[in-house]
This record gives structure tokens, C-alpha cells and sequence, in this order.
């Protein structure tokens, strides 16, 4: 086709790329001009830079994290004595199934998306993510799930069946109200936006990495970003549709798991954990990552055995979706069916053991550091070596059997899920604050309230195993006196409250350093990773010119100069994309701009969900605004005068 | 940055788009195709679990669908990948006036295929809330219609961006290659369907 007629551009039209002849202060000027957002309500709303939506997923997934600790604790209070009036049984109901749900699909799963979003394009070397709009959308997405389930909660119709809110307690017959529609609408807004959010970082991780960083190149916590997302996207659809068949037989009247019209409680049961499994490799995986990072940054020595991790990471995503069945063995199975599930679920532990040694191997080999990241991550090691065994135990059927909906189970979760996530996500923040503020956390407070934290935890989970092994049923609001119960209930109460406090330490810690902090520099740590070349807190645009990568520890192997690309536009968002294995340099594509449709799109979206819960033809109606909205966000801007040859 | 750049390789002569798996519009489009399959293969799943509850499958003593709709539907959406080539080869070889002309047949072709999808509902001869077994084959053929309206709409929209100054640049050539991708998967999704819902309740009766 013969190419469109063009004027010939004025001079300060003309295409400008970095390179020598620009580089330095002319080009930071030129590239923040083109990479920032407008100011004001409607910039901070339009904005699409990952570094913002990542700083809102975090700080929005701690303060979910804030609410259902402050569960948590009320919870607490209750147990805390034997036959206890601090809350009803209704009351314990719904502060249970909100602290689980509040927990798992607001917090976990966002946090650790939040820190990947923010993290991977400035790991990776590149000035965006890939969808921008699509990351700042499932950002609103995912906040107005959360304000909904809340807003539910104080409306007096928060759910109350648990966070996995099984049928047939929630279905139809038994679930009256809005309650069940409430977990089950709040779950379709996180899926959409985690499932957004996986698409967009496996393809900023397979496509936007800087030249010359080869897949065995990449960061582990790229990696394990990698094989997350990907989990994201085989598994979560499974939740997306549990809850919509939960919501279409409460609704419209389908009976998929109604057993008066041959439709099946355990098909839920199924759904729900081939999600539910994975899930929480989901957020274990991101933290092994962290783990990775911080143990060579303070080994200061190359992570031990790195194809042994990179292979780890990928089987343990692989293995995560052979087990679900574990979490379903009370319901009773085929023998065969008992035995290859024990069967899978220990051997999941074989990948993550060698992890382990890995991380020991590297800390063995290295110089190490005991800084606040560090002490955090043998606090990991310790807890989840602690709740790996207790998991190891449960795989085993007749163990399962007995200690089945007890405590110990209780106990078993969240070791590995405060100990093997929140321990290294509290080490992260720790070791990534100063990138992300341009400030230092304070290391005399980090140190006491790691100490607070680890041993207050201990204290509050440790006894439960003994609780639950004495018979003491979950989710039942009280005990009576004179079992046994009242020392080890006592002592986790204490040590909630100690925990909570350190929590709460950790926050002012953030808050403070964030004003009073010492300056950073761009790389405090002497860490060896891309994210550490660029300032601290990074230009909108990243890094003024695109890093060329020559080996796994960038920053260590080339200490006088930096090697870079150029010749990307500066006048133009332009991304260098690179191919998939090699990351040689393949086209240059635009990303998109700041754009308020995204936020519009979120709340078109969000009314129609809402209103599905009492009409289902507000889903038909509201495809109307939906379609309206999402046209306007994708129809593209029109090339200037001055652009480059459109046929070529 | 601290340390000085030291600059290897000029990138400013590489294309700005190409297509297929060179294009981040593919990962888009094929990421958001594995999680819809995805979701096609767990409510398939679905499907194979309540099946194995019942003696009979379509349950007694509801009729198997009717043939005739869902047939033709099936037919008009396997030949719909003729045009959809042509269009697709049209946009990688960037013939405008090509793509705006065969762009119109596709948004006819799926506006023909959503009015007969109507009268597939209307011949399932069992209701959504009648049954498990309702309740399965039609949340199949309402999963499948999704996509159908998605992707209409999505080509409704790029007809009329490609009669505008838009249909000019590159990238919007790339868009309607991976639109014509999308129906590919929006028709190969369907073939299983199609046996689940209309062959398979007949040899298990």
C-alpha cells in the first residue's frame, strides 16, 4: 500500500532519540516531560506508571491487612478465656470468614502483586509495564472488591461461611441474605484484577527485558514472578467460576450444587481448591523470590545453585496444581485417590527443600550481613522449615483425619503463610523502601521489631498445634473450662497482641523513615541487581537509557561504567521490546499514555457486579457503560505530523 | 545513574510494530485466550463430574437438544474461517482497502450467528433451573456466547476504527490480525462445546 501523504515536519517536531548526543540532564528533562502524568485528581486517577499502582496496591493490601488483624485480635479476646462473651457466635461467624477473606484475596495475593508490578520493569530494565492501562485497572478493580466486602461487613451483611464459603451453607437454602453474594461478588473483582495483573507481567517479563538479559540471565524474583503469574492464570479462572456458579444458583436458579437435582456440594469443593491450592503457592512463590534476592545482596555472593531455584520455582508451580485434593480428604475418597495425594503433597516439599539448602548453601559461601532483610529472612527459614513439617504430617491421611478443622491445622497455615510470605515480605519492604522512597528504615527499630515480631509469633501460633492436637475444633467461638484449653488459648492471645504491636512498630517505622529516613542513594546495599543503577526513588521513566545486560549480577560486573542501549525515542513513550529467550532487540512499540478510562471502565464494571447481586439483568445493562467505557480506553490517539513512516 | 553510560548498540533503525508473537498485542490477546480456555476446560470439567452422577445423560425423561440450530450455527462458524483468513492475510500484507471491505462481512457474519444462537437456547428443551444437567449445557452455551458478543463487538468497533485516519498506521493492521485470531479461538473453543452440548446427551442415553 503506498504510504499516507505527511508534511514535512518542523524542526521541533523532529524525532528525537537518546544517545551520546543527548544524554545527561537535556535528555532527563526531555524524558520526564514525556513519561510523567498531568497533576491533579484527574492525573492521580488517569496514572498508569507502575511504580504508582504498585505503591497503591501495597499500601491499600497493608491497610486490608491492618482490618483483618484488628479481626484477628477481637477474635483473640474471645478465645482468650474459656465460655466467653466478648463476641456472639454470629459475630465470631463473620469476623472469621472476613479475616480469612480479607486476608487471602486482599491482602496476600495483592501485596505480593503490588511489590511485582512495582519491582519487575525496574528489574528487568525496561521504562514500563507492558498494558499499562490494564495494570491501572485492575488497581480500581481490585479496591473497589475490597471497599465492597467492608462496606458489606458494616451493612450488616458480610459473609459468614468461611473463606472458602462452602456450599451448601451458602447456596440457596441455607445461605439467606446477601452474605454469600457478597464473598462471591468480591471474589469475581479480585480475580479479574489478579488475573489482569499476571497477564500484563508475563508479557513485560517475556517481551520488555533489557538486551542481552537471557531467561538464565534474569533475576530469581523475576522468575518467580514468572511462574506465578502463570499459576495466576491456570488458577484462578477456577475461583472466577465457582463463584459465579455460587452466584448464578443463588440468583437465577441453577442447581449445580444442589443435590435434589443431581447437582454436587464436592464439585464446589473441587472448583474452589484447584484454585485454593495453588493459591498458596501464588503467595509463597514471590516470597521465596524475595528470599533469593535478599540472601545474595547479603551473602554478598551469586545465589547458590541458581538453575536449582530457577527449576525449583517452576516444579513447585507445576506440582501445586496435583494436590488439591489434600485440603478435601474428610469427604472421603477412592483409596487410590488418598494415596496419590499424600503422595503429591509431599513431594512438593522436595523443591522447596532445595531451596532451602540453596539459600544455606549461599549464606555458608557468602560474607553475611545480619542487617534487618537478612534477620527477616532467617526468621523464614526457621518458621516455614517449622510449618513445611507440620504440612508434611497432614499429607499423611490418618493424621489428617484426626487433626482435621482443629487447631492444628490453624497453627500449620499460618506458619507457612506468616512465616514463609509475611517474614520475607516484611525483609522486602525493608530492603526495597529505600528504591521505592529514597530513604533508609530505620535499622536499630528494624532490629527490635524483627525480635518482637518472631518471637511474639511463636508465642501466638506455637500453642495451637498443642490446642488442636487436645481436640479444640476451628471456628467455634468459645470452649468450655476445665479441658485443657485454657494455658495454650491464653498464651496466643498474648502473643497476637505482641505481634500486633510489632506490626504496628514496623508501620511506624515506615511512616517515620519515610519523612526522617537517612538518604539512600541509589544503591544502599551494594546490591547487584538492575533496580539498584537507576535513582532512588526512580524517574518516571526509569532509566534515562536502556540497560544492555552482559551477565546475572549486572551491578557487580561492571563497576566503572554502565553498558546501555540507544536510540529509543525520548519525544514519545517508546519501549525497546527484546525476544523471548535471548532478549536480543527485535521492535520498538509505543505504551500508552495516562488515561482516565481505565478508572471509568473500573466503575462501570463494579456497578454492574454489584447490582448482579440483586438483578441479574444488571449484568445486561450494564455492558452498555461497560462497552462505552473500554472503547474509549482502547480507541488509539492519532499518530502527530512528525511521526515515522507509517508503511514500511 | 552513577556510572557513566557506556553505549554498545543502536536500536533506532528497528521496526515500530510487527506482527504475530513479535507484537505485545499477541501476548495480550493470547494470555486472555488460556485463561478463557481455561475456563471452557474447568466448566467442561464440570460438565464430566455431574454427568457421573446420573444414570442417563440427557437425564430422564428430558429430550437431547434439537439438531437444526446449533448444526447450522456450527456450519456458519466453520466457514467464517475463510473470510477470517482473508482478512487476516489482508492485514499482514497491510491492504486497507481489503480490510475495510471484508471487516463489514465478518460483523455480519457474527450478527447472523448471535440470532441463531438465540433459537439454539430456545431448542436445548430443558431449563437452566430444571436440573444439573440444564443448568451445565446452558452455562456452556452462555460461556461460549460471551465470546461470540465480545468478539463481534470488538470487530464492530475495529471496522469503523479502519475506515477513519486510524486504519492508516501500522499497529492497527497488527490489531486486526489478532482479532482474526481471537474468532480462531472463538471457533475451536466451540467444537467440543458443540459435541457436549448436542452429541454426547444423545449416546448416553
Amino acid at each position: 500500500m503506498k504510504a499516507p501523504a505527511k508534511r514535512k515536519p518542523r524542526k521541533s517536531e523532529r524525532v528525537m532519540r537518546d544517545g551520546p548526543d543527548l544524554t545527561g540532564g537535556e535528555l532527563e528533562a526531555r524524558l520526564e516531560a514525556t513519561w510523567s502524568r498531568p497533576k491533579g485528581v484527574i492525573g492521580w486517577l488517569a496514572s498508569v506508571d507502575h511504580k504508582e499502582i504498585g505503591r497503591r496496591y501495597i499500601i491499600t493490601a497493608l491497610a486490608f491487612l491492618a482490618m483483618a488483624g484488628l479481626l484477628a485480635l477481637h477474635m483473640r479476646l474471645q478465645l482468650m478465656l474459656p465460655d466467653n462473651d466478648v463476641m456472639t457466635p454470629a459475630e465470631f461467624n463473620e469476623a472469621f470468614t472476613m479475616h480469612g477473606t480479607t486476608m487471602m484475596f486482599l491482602f496476600a495475593v495483592p501485596v505480593m502483586q503490588g511489590v511485582q508490578i512495582y519491582l519487575t520493569p525496574i528489574m528487568v530494565g525496561t521504562r514500563a509495564m507492558a498494558f499499562p492501562r490494564l495494570t491501572a485497572f485492575s488497581y480500581y478493580m481490585y479496591l473497589f472488591g475490597g471497599l465492597f466486602l467492608w462496606a458489606a461487613h458494616y451493612l450488616h451483611f458480610g459473609p459468614d461461611n468461611g473463606w472458602f464459603n462452602y456450599v451448601t451453607l451458602s447456596g440457596p437454602q441455607y445461605g439467606v441474605g446477601k452474605k454469600s453474594d457478597a464473598w462471591a461478588q468480591t471474589i469475581t473483582f479480585t480475580e479479574v484484577a489478579a488475573l489482569a495483573v499476571a497477564v500484563t507481567l508475563v508479557a513485560t517479563i517475556l517481551k520488555q527485558r533489557a538486551p542481552g538479559m537471557t531467561l538464565a540471565r534474569m533475576p530469581i524474583f523475576v522468575w518467580a514472578t514468572l511462574v506465578t503469574s502463570l499459576m495466576v492464570i491456570f488458577s484462578m479462572p477456577a475461583i472466577a467460576l465457582v463463584s459465579g456458579l455460587l452466584l448464578s444458583d443463588r440468583l437465577v436458579g441453577t442447581q449445580f450444587f444442589n443435590p435434589a437435582e443431581h447437582g454436587d456440594p464436592l464439585l464446589y469443593q473441587h472448583l474452589f481448591w484447584f484454585f485454593g491450592h495453588p493459591e498458596v503457592y501464588i503467595i509463597f512463590l514471590p516470597a521465596t523470590g524475595f528470599v533469593s534476592e535478599i540472601v545474595a545482596t547479603f551473602s554478598r555472593r551469586t545465589i547458590f545453585g541458581y538453575p536449582i531455584v530457577v527449576l525449583s520455582l517452576v516444579g513447585t508451580g507445576i506440582l501445586a496444581f496435583g494436590l488439591w485434593v489434600h485440603h478435601m480428604f474428610a469427604t472421603g475418597l477412592p483409596r487410590v485417590g488418598y494415596s496419590f495425594y499424600t503422595a503429591a503433597s509431599m513431594s512438593v516439599s522436595i523443591p522447596t527443600g532445595l531451596q532451602i539448602f540453596c539459600w544455606i548453601a549461599t549464606i555458608w559461601e557468602g560474607r553475611p550481613r545480619l542487617q534487618v532483610p537478612m534477620l527477616y529472612v532467617i526468621g523464614f527459614i526457621i518458621t516455614f522449615v517449622i510449618g513445611g513439617l507440620s504440612g508434611v504430617m497432614i499429607a499423611a491421611v490418618p493424621l489428617d483425619l484426626q487433626v482435621h478443622d482443629t487447631y492444628f491445622i490453624v497453627a500449620h497455615f499460618h506458619y507457612v503463610l506468616i512465616g514463609g510470605a509475611v517474614f520475607p515480605l516484611l525483609g522486602a519492604i525493608t530492603y526495597w523502601f529505600p528504591k521505592s522512597t529514597g530513604r533508609m528504615m530505620s535499622e536499630a527499630w528494624g532490629k527490635i521489631g524483627f525480635w518482637i515480631i518472631f518471637l511474639g509469633f511463636q508465642l501466638a501460633f506455637f500453642p495451637m498445634h498443642i490446642a488442636g492436637l487436645m481436640g479444640m475444633p476451628r471456628r467455634v467461638y468459645t470452649y468450655p473450662a476445665g479441658m485443657g484449653l485454657e494455658l495454650p488459648n491464653m498464651l496466643s492471645t498474648i502473643g497476637s497482641f505482641v505481634v500486633g504491636f510489632a506490626v504496628a512498630l514496623f508501620v511506624a517505622n515506615m511512616v517515620l523513615s519515610f519523612w526522617r529516613g537517612l538518604p539512600a542513594g541509589p544503591d544502599p546495599w551494594d546490591a547487584p541487581s538492575l533496580e539498584w543503577a537507576t535513582s532512588s526513588p526512580p524517574a518516571w521513566y526509569n532509566f534515562a537509557h536502556i540497560p544492555a545486560v552482559e551477565s546475572r549480577t549486572p551491578l557487580w560486573d561492571s563497576k566503572d561504567d554502565f553498558p546501555v542501549v540507544q536510540g529509543l525515542r525520548v519525544d514519545d513513550r517508546e519501549l525497546l521490546m527484546t525476544t523471548v529467550i535471548s532478549a536480543s532487540p527485535d521492535i520498538r512499540e509505543p505504551s500508552a499514555t495516562p488515561s482516565i478510562w481505565p478508572f471509568v471502565s473500573a466503575v462501570a464494571v463494579a456497578v454492574s457486579f454489584i447490582g448482579s447481586i440483586f438483578s441479574p439483568w444488571a449484568l445486561v445493562v450494564g455492558m452498555i457503560p461497560v462497552a462505552i467505557a473500554l472503547t474509549a480506553w482502547f480507541w488509539p490517539k492519532l499518530p502527530g505530523p512528525y511521526a515515522e513512516p507509517q508503511i514500511t | 545513574m552513577s556510572r557513566p553510560p557506556a553505549f554498545t548498540e543502536d536500536v533506532s533503525g528497528l521496526p515500530d510494530h510487527a506482527f504475530s508473537y513479535r507484537s505485545m498485542t499477541w501476548w495480550g490477546v493470547i494470555g486472555f485466550m488460556v485463561i478463557e480456555g481455561t475456563f471452557f476446560a474447568l466448566m467442561i470439567a464440570a460438565y464430566f463430574f455431574l454427568m457421573s452422577n446420573e444414570q442417563h445423560w440427557a437425564p430422564e425423561p428430558i429430550d437431547p437438544p434439537g439438531l437444526v440450530a446449533g448444526s447450522l450455527f456450527t456450519l456458519i462458524l466453520l466457514l467464517s474461517e475463510i473470510p477470517n483468513t482473508m482478512v487476516k492475510r489482508a492485514a499482514t500484507a497491510m491492504d486497507l482497502p481489503k480490510v475495510r471491505r471484508l471487516l463489514p462481512v465478518m460483523v455480519a457474519i457474527g450478527a447472523v450467528l448471535l440470532v441463531i444462537r438465540g433459537f439454539e437456547f430456545n431448542s436445548l428443551h430443558v431449563l437452566w433451573y430444571s436440573n444439573a444437567y440444564g443448568s451445565v449445557i446452558w452455562g456452556l452455551l452462555l460461556l461460549h456466547t460471551t465470546h461470540v458478543l465480545t468478539d463481534w463487538g470488538d470487530t464492530v468497533v475495529l471496522s469503523v476504527l479502519m475506515w477513519t485516519p486510524h486504519g492508516e498506521t501500522p499497529r492497527r493492521f497488527v490489531d486486526t490480525d489478532e482479532n482474526a485470531l481471537y474468532w480462531r479461538f472463538v471457533w475451536l473453543a466451540w467444537i467440543p462445546i458443540y459435541v457436549l452440548i448436542y452429541w454426547v446427551p444423545r449416546m448416553f442415553r
